[in-house]
């Protein structure tokens, strides 16, 4: 039970998919300007993480070893196409506004990376369980970044307004870098300080530090 | 541990694999099909009801839609074309055959197009049996793509009703402004085109003067979004022009005036 818990709980923190491994920047960049989009992805992710790597553990014993890599690919492709056809048939705007970041789901290193380095090892269960704490994590970051993104950027939260804009007889004037997508990096940065400051032992040992200047004591001598 | 890596193992799973996954996909689209380009449909005729600004809360869509009358013209004579079957007119399959488009000139494609089909589907909305509304397919290039929108004109085709956006690619929050309602309400009673038929309707950067006589031919930018607002006039001034709707416009006012007398 507590290894259930803790592959569940530990991608949220301990070892989120974006913050620690870096992975999976390109929609939390791309799709953040609003909360409702961003929502609906973090929930396509965590639906196509968690079932690919459930699938692909279920037949990891028949896969041949050469061709790995392709088949995982084709377990999360099918899965990617299914969530984006049904977005396409029940929620049509939602679909249009992610447009092309759904299908790039299939690109997402973490789906990837969990599938190669989790689900092939383990078992059904505990993969599905991976894949859900991995989707957990990425949307813990994706939500906080369209939080911050929609009301510093539009006032507006899910839409509704929250700080009105100055444009519409407001007092706020909205901060139009957080609509960009580059803002993200600043956030997500960010963020990243503030949970390696809280969780220290994220922080990883500098590959070489800067001698102390020698020059000095030469002289010195 | 078995031997998963010989040929004939490898074959089996990609081809039992490629065979389930493809089955799968191929079901789900084919049972969502319908619902999914009635969405489409759906969306289209939302927007092109409220260019006309008839988008009523308390009646559906279909309902609405009943009171509009769409038509095939063929945008080089300005006529209308009744050979051409209405359901199954695709703009864009038009544009994309060589036989039923034009190729644009550098000059002439101020909104890149690259090429204009030869015929395009006009929506005609009647209000006690008198042409109230005329609804225009435009479309022409932004920042990122291709801005697909309807604009409607009321029936001395000068006034414009609305403009709205269908199909975009603008940035979130800047350039999809372009959906923004109280800029889409900016256009409201703005005029296309100056007495002498030169058409001047313009987003100009920054707010309008409203002193100034060009007022009416004005909008507002969007700030943080000039190349939209210059993508959204070129493709008004193209498809008002004369490669665009401006020989249809011409003959229905002469229509008009030979009605009067």
């Amino acid at each position: 039970m507590s290894k259930i818990k803790e592959v569940l709980l530990n991608p949220i923190f301990n070892d989120n998919p974006i913050a620690l491994q870096i992975l999976g920047i390109c929609s939390a960049l791309a799709i953040t300007g609003s909360l409702y989009p961003t929502l609906i992805m973090c929930v396509a992710l965590t639906v196509v993480v968690s079932f690919s790597s459930l699938l692909v553990s279920l037949i990891r014993n028949h896969i041949p070893n050469n061709i790995r890599i392709i088949v995982q690919m084709t377990i999360i492709a099918t899965l990617v196409m299914l969530v984006d056809e049904l977005l396409q048939a029940f929620d049509y705007e939602t679909s249009r506004t992610l447009s092309v970041f759904v299908g790039l789901i299939i690109t997402n290193c973490i789906v990837m990376g969990r599938a190669e380095a989790f689900a092939m090892q383990n078992g059904p269960w505990l993969s599905f369980v991976d894949g859900l704490g991995n989707g957990l994590g990425y949307s813990i970051i994706l939500i906080l970044l369209a939080f911050i993104k929609e009301l510093l950027g539009a006032g507006t939260l899910f839409g509704f307004e929250i700080l009105p804009l100055v444009q519409n007889g407001g007092w706020y004037v909205g901060n139009n870098f957080l609509l960009l997508a580059p803002s993200s990096f600043f956030l997500i940065g960010l963020m990243i300080w503030g949970l390696r400051s809280w969780k220290t032992e994220q922080v990883e040992v500098p590959k070489y530090r800067v001698a102390k200047n020698s020059l000095e004591s030469e002289e010195g001598a | 541990m078995r031997n998963n890596d010989t040929i004939s193992k490898t074959l089996l799973v990609a081809i039992l694999l490629c065979l389930f996954c493809s089955a799968i996909i191929s079901y789900t689209a084919v049972s969502l099909k319908d619902l999914q380009e009635a969405n489409v449909r759906l969306d289209k005729q939302k927007k092109i009801l409220a260019s006309a600004k008839i988008l009523d809360e308390n009646k559906t869509v279909e309902e609405l839609f009943g009171s509009i009358e769409s038509k095939i013209i063929n945008l080089d004579t300005g006529r209308y074309d009744s050979s051409i079957n209405l359901s199954s007119f695709s703009e864009r399959d038009y544009a994309r055959d060589v036989n039923t488009s034009t190729v644009l000139s550098v000059d002439q494609d101020i909104a890149t197009l690259k090429r204009r089909e030869n015929y395009q589907k006009v929506y005609l909305h009647y209000q006690n049996d008198k042409l109230s509304a005329i609804i225009l397919p435009v479309r022409g290039y932004g920042l990122w793509g291709t801005l697909y929108g309807f604009l409607a004109l009321e029936s001395d085709f000068k006034t414009i009703i609305g403009l709205e956006f269908y199909q975009h690619k603008e940035t979130a929050g800047l350039g999809a402004e372009v959906d923004n309602p109280r800029w889409k309400a900016l256009w409201e009673g703005k005029k296309i085109s100056s007495e002498t038929g030169e058409i001047l309707i313009s987003v100009i950067k920054g707010s309008v003067d409203k002193t100034s006589p060009k007022a009416q031919y004005q909008v507002d930018g969007l700030s943080g979004a000039t190349i939209t607002g210059r993508g959204v006039s070129n493709l008004l001034s193209f498809w008002l022009g004369d490669l665009g709707y401006g020989p249809y416009m011409k003959e229905m006012l002469s229509k008009d005036e030979n009605a009067d007398v």
